[in-house]
């Protein structure tokens, strides 16, 4: 109970707070909430992972009845990597706003949503009566709205912004019905009402109650064909906010697809292959439309959708696991789906941050005008190496393991089962591995337009390196980027008792199951950290070797011409053009060609843009269509006041009326059946 | 242990057997087996030239890639013999590990600013990524016959007896030697000897290195070539006895490598941009195998 006194407490002081301070105190007071916060609920998250559960109970009002706040091993997890990247991303968002100290009142309410933000966060891990949730739900979209929407004076961020306002409340409109579906037979609102639906109604009741939950889920974490706010609202963001939008803002949907899990129990089988099918998708057209991007954030916003798809393919597995009653599939499947979600959260804040301290310093994202910037910036670019790495889910860094224990659990399910089961597998292993191959082609691609070659646009400022504030909170994001990949066993004993909760049913199996799992992670870790030597031990031979010879340096050989410029360097678009031809089909690539003609060309030129078919067909195309219809009532809209007051009269004559004549309609019938 | 050391010694004479197969089909007398390896050592003895665009990748990208192919010869197996490295899911290691190296030698030809390097680079990066998915379904239809999941297990248990299997082992040797000329780059998808700097693939990727850098390269190059032959020797080893399978090893080997130098004698590059539509159908030659397990298995009874 003080806990969470403490926890209302400090938020109301900040609020208060916050507008009456300098520019300074302003984020230093946010930087104290956010980290007062994060130290009250990860107490209580690390006591959950030690198998110690929170639960408290409000008493609510009439109309919520009581509000329990539960904090399982499940809640533990996603809230302590709330934590991490909101501490994060503060230090890096401290800095990130020096540029724009001038806009005080615009710092305060930005200050004031983002610990909102991380505290709604929290809150929607640990509420469970369905009226509190999804009151954070909406202060959550709110605080993220705000936050997106700092430069709200350019015409394209409020673009943005509101689109993600329009689509958090499609995903809100969908949990409420589910909310409502369950409250009208159980008339509860604590979500163990939700089990109890799921236990006294019929499995394919079950199913299509997940899936109405699944659909709001899905728009938040931005599965395919639901994932079109994504790319709009992370590039208008300030980077510390796409950061912590793309590391755990989107998670939260991941969090309430695993909860709903966890409450509904039905045809798990069906459930798992749903999720299955929906991640390959997701986890491939993300990639593939990653690649054809040319704004660096907007393609690590469709990588975000990708990794979506990742952790996807594990629930589906773990899913799977459960249904057919294998033990090591389940335990595969959820391990790696949630430290795949802590993965994530790691290196896209790490990528997001680098794409930041870029953007600070060129003024730019558009990676066909970068170039060279390593020499510029080494920090950011070995920073933004390392995250390119592991987001390709390369080893010796954290995103091998988790997609290592989801490739382990797809092969381990392999092993008996039915066409069906086995098809559905291959295809998950199909589209993991085609995942990862096209990663490393536009993590590759990013990289070595951004950083290496040399500047294909001549910049007023040359490009500086970040201060150290800024590279402090990356290197820490690193530190624990690297010891996942090199002490993976560590993570994975954390995991067991979120992991027990999806194995209810068997609580002694989880500690057996973990057992080989770990022992073939440890492997990793070894084998990783012998890869690492090895390469400093060639290395260091290499030095030794031709340290004594004479190395010289020369202009790069360009089959003899002489007078290389650095507009003839490979560019990213070039670096790609054969994926694209091959892609072409998938994909609405709009391009503007200007053919070079006569003996003098006087301008030639080329210009793509990609586009998103699935945006094409399920938002622009009945957006259209919705238009078309209301311009036929558009003549309501003519300007008279006098009209307008008389539709406000007809309306509240039309409220009062209906009920007085349902009740007459009804005495009539009964007067009718009289008869 | 046994497997990386005859990993080793085939990689002393496997490119040179090639280069002696395509002299010999072409009418000359062509070098020793061991000139390859004689130039490697040439070029350890070198000093170097560094393009002035290069950063500090291109100075490690080299060392990582040799790294990175030394730790993949460190999984294989050799028949009932485990590699060095030996887990559950060791092949997602093996291919992940390769994926490094890989990203390295791409990022490392984009480090020189170059106007051809660039697209050699492309080019590797689209080829080895379409053939990654035939890779994995076809260990995942190993997994699911043999219902094992690391290297050494599954080849260990592999037994061909019905006529299907025999089938099924035909058409995995042609994977597994497909993938072998792509991840290595020669015909009939590139051409090393080719002249023309846009028509290369792998080749123009490595126009800057030079002296040690490039000796590793080319070593490399030949470590692969003889960890891939292992891999499909691996195949038709299954337990028999080490006197047995040792001369197996070096006769599949040394087969391979005139099988490969055959088919560069006689066959064309393909055009280039259809390169990648005939990678990808490579994983559909793969998903015929898991057809044929789940044939095998009865699943369609």
């Amino acid at each position: 109970m003080t806990m969470i006194t403490a926890f209302i407490l400090i938020i109301l002081s900040a609020i208060v707070l916050i507008p009456f301070v300098s520019v300074l105190w302003k984020g230093m007071i946010t930087m104290a909430a956010v980290t007062s916060i994060a130290i009250l609920s990860s107490i209580t998250s690390l006591q959950t992972l030690a198998g110690e559960n929170f639960e408290y109970l409000f008493q609510g009002s009439l109309i919520t009845g009581p509000i329990p706040v539960r904090i399982d091993a499940l809640s533990g997890w996603f809230i302590l990597i709330i934590n991490f990247t909101f501490i994060t991303g503060a230090l890096y968002g401290l800095q990130y706003m020096k540029p724009y100290k001038s806009q005080k009142d615009n710092l305060s309410l930005h200050c004031i949503s983002y610990f909102v933000l991380h505290a709604s966060l929290i809150a929607i891990c640990s509420l469970q009566n369905t009226l509190a949730f999804l009151i954070a739900w909406e202060m959550m979209a709110i605080s993220s709205f705000m936050l997106v929407i700092f430069e709200h004076y350019k015409g394209e961020t409020l673009n943005a912004g509101i689109n993600y306002l329009v689509q958090s409340h499609i995903c809100i409109m969908f949990l409420t019905l589910g909310f409502i579906w369950v409250a009208l037979t159980k008339n509860s609102y604590d979500f163990r009402a939700i089990t109890q639906f799921s236990t006294s109604n019929s499995l394919l009741t079950g199913v299509a109650l997940f899936l109405c939950f699944f659909l709001g889920f899905a728009i938040k974490a931005g599965f395919v064909p639901f994932h079109t706010w994504l790319p709009y609202a992370h590039p208008a963001a300030p980077s510390h906010v796409s950061g912590v939008m793309s590391g755990v803002i989107i998670k939260i949907g991941i969090y309430g697809i695993l909860r709903m899990l966890l409450l509904i129990k039905s045809d798990y089988l069906v459930i798992g292959y749903i999720i299955l099918s929906v991640s390959t998708v997701s986890g491939i057209y993300g990639v593939m439309l990653a690649i054809l991007q040319h704004n660096l954030k907007r393609l690590l916003a469709y990588h975000s959708i990708e990794n979506i798809g990742i952790i996807g393919i594990g629930i589906g597995v773990g899913c799977i696991g459960i249904g057919k009653g294998n033990h090591l599939l389940a335990v595969l499947g959820f391990a790696g789906a949630l430290l795949h979600t802590l993965n994530h959260s790691l290196f896209k804040s790490l990528l997001f941050y680098a794409a930041g301290n870029i953007y600070q310093s060129i003024h730019t994202l558009d990676i066909e005008k970068t170039g060279g910037l390593g020499k510029r910036m080494p920090h950011t670019s070995i920073l933004f190496l390392i995250a390119a790495l592991a987001i390709c889910g390369l080893p010796p860094f954290n995103g091998f393991v988790s997609e290592f224990l989801i490739y382990n659990g797809l092969f381990k399910g392999l092993q008996g089962g039915d066409k069906t089961l086995l098809s559905s597998i291959i295809g998950g292993v199909f589209g993991l591995s085609l995942i990862g191959g096209l990663a490393l082609l536009c993590f590759t691609k990013a990289f070595g337009a951004i950083f290496l070659g040399t500047p294909r646009h001549h910049f007023e400022h040359p490009p500086r390196e970040a201060g150290f504030w800024k590279l402090l909170p990356m290197y820490a994001v690193v530190i624990l980027l690297m010891a996942i990949g090199l002490f993976p066993k560590v993570f994975i004993g954390a995991l067991s008792k979120p992991l027990g909760l999806f194995m209810q049913d068997m609580p002694d199996t989880i500690q057996s199951t973990l057992v080989p799992v770990s022992a073939s992670l440890s492997m990793i870790g070894i084998y990783s950290m012998a890869f690492i030597l090895l390469t400093g031990l060639i290395l260091l031979l290499r030095k030794k070797i031709i340290g004594a010879r004479i190395n010289t340096r020369n202009v790069t050989w360009g089959c003899g011409y002489i007078a290389p410029t650095a507009k003839m360097q490979y560019t990213a678009s070039s670096f790609v053009r054969a994926y694209r031809k091959l892609a072409e089909p998938l994909f609405s690539i709009h391009k503007n060609k200007k053919e070079i003609t006569k003996v003098f060309p006087t301008g030639g030129g080329q210009e793509t843009h990609p586009y998103d078919k699935a945006e094409e067909w399920f938002i622009d195309y009945p957006l259209h269509l919705i238009k078309a219809f209301l311009n036929r009532f558009i003549f309501l809209q003519n300007g008279n006041l006098q009209f307008y007051i008389l539709y406000g009269i007809v309306f509240i004559t039309l409220v009062l009326a209906i009920p007085f004549v349902f009740e007459y309609l009804k005495s009539l019938i009964n007067f009718l059946n009289k008869l | 242990m046994i497997s990386f050391l005859l990993i080793i010694v085939a990689s002393l004479f496997f490119t040179g057997v090639i280069i002696r197969t395509k002299s010999f089909t072409s009418g000359r007398k062509g070098p020793g087996i061991f000139q390859p390896m004689k130039d490697v050592i040439r070029l350890f003895k070198k000093g170097a030239v560094y393009s002035k665009t290069t950063s500090f990748i291109f100075q490690i990208a080299p060392s990582i890639y040799f790294a990175s192919i030394i730790m993949a010869i460190l999984v294989i197996p050799f028949g009932q013999y485990k590699g060095i490295i030996s887990f559950e899911g060791d092949f997602v290691f093996f291919a992940y590990i390769l994926g490094t190296g890989k990203f390295f030698s791409i990022i490392s030809a984009l480090d020189t600013g170059s106007s051809f390097e660039g697209m050699g680079a492309s080019r590797e990066a689209l080829f080895s990524m379409f053939a990654e998915p035939a890779f994995f379904i076809l260990m995942g239809s190993f997994a699911l016959l043999t219902g094992h999941t690391s290297f050494q297990e599954i080849f260990a248990s592999l037994h061909f007896g019905s006529s299907i299997s025999y089938v099924l082992g035909v058409l995995a040797t042609t994977v597994l030697v497909m993938i072998t000329l792509i991840e290595n780059s020669r015909m009939p998808f590139d051409d090393p000897n080719t002249h023309l700097e846009l028509t290369m693939v792998h080749e123009v990727m490595i126009l800057d290195n030079s002296g040690f850098d490039l000796g590793m390269i080319l070593y490399a190059t030949n470590l692969k070539f003889a960890m891939y032959g292992a891999l499909i020797a691996n195949l038709f080893m299954g337990s028999a006895p080490l006197y047995f399978t040792i001369p197996i090893f070096l006769a599949l080997q040394f087969i391979f490598a005139i099988t490969i130098g055959f088919l560069e004698s006689f066959t064309a590059r393909f055009r280039m941009n259809h390169n990648a539509q005939y990678i990808l159908a490579l994983s559909s030659v793969s998903l015929l195998i898991f057809l044929g397990v789940l044939l095998v298995l009865g699943q369609f009874n």
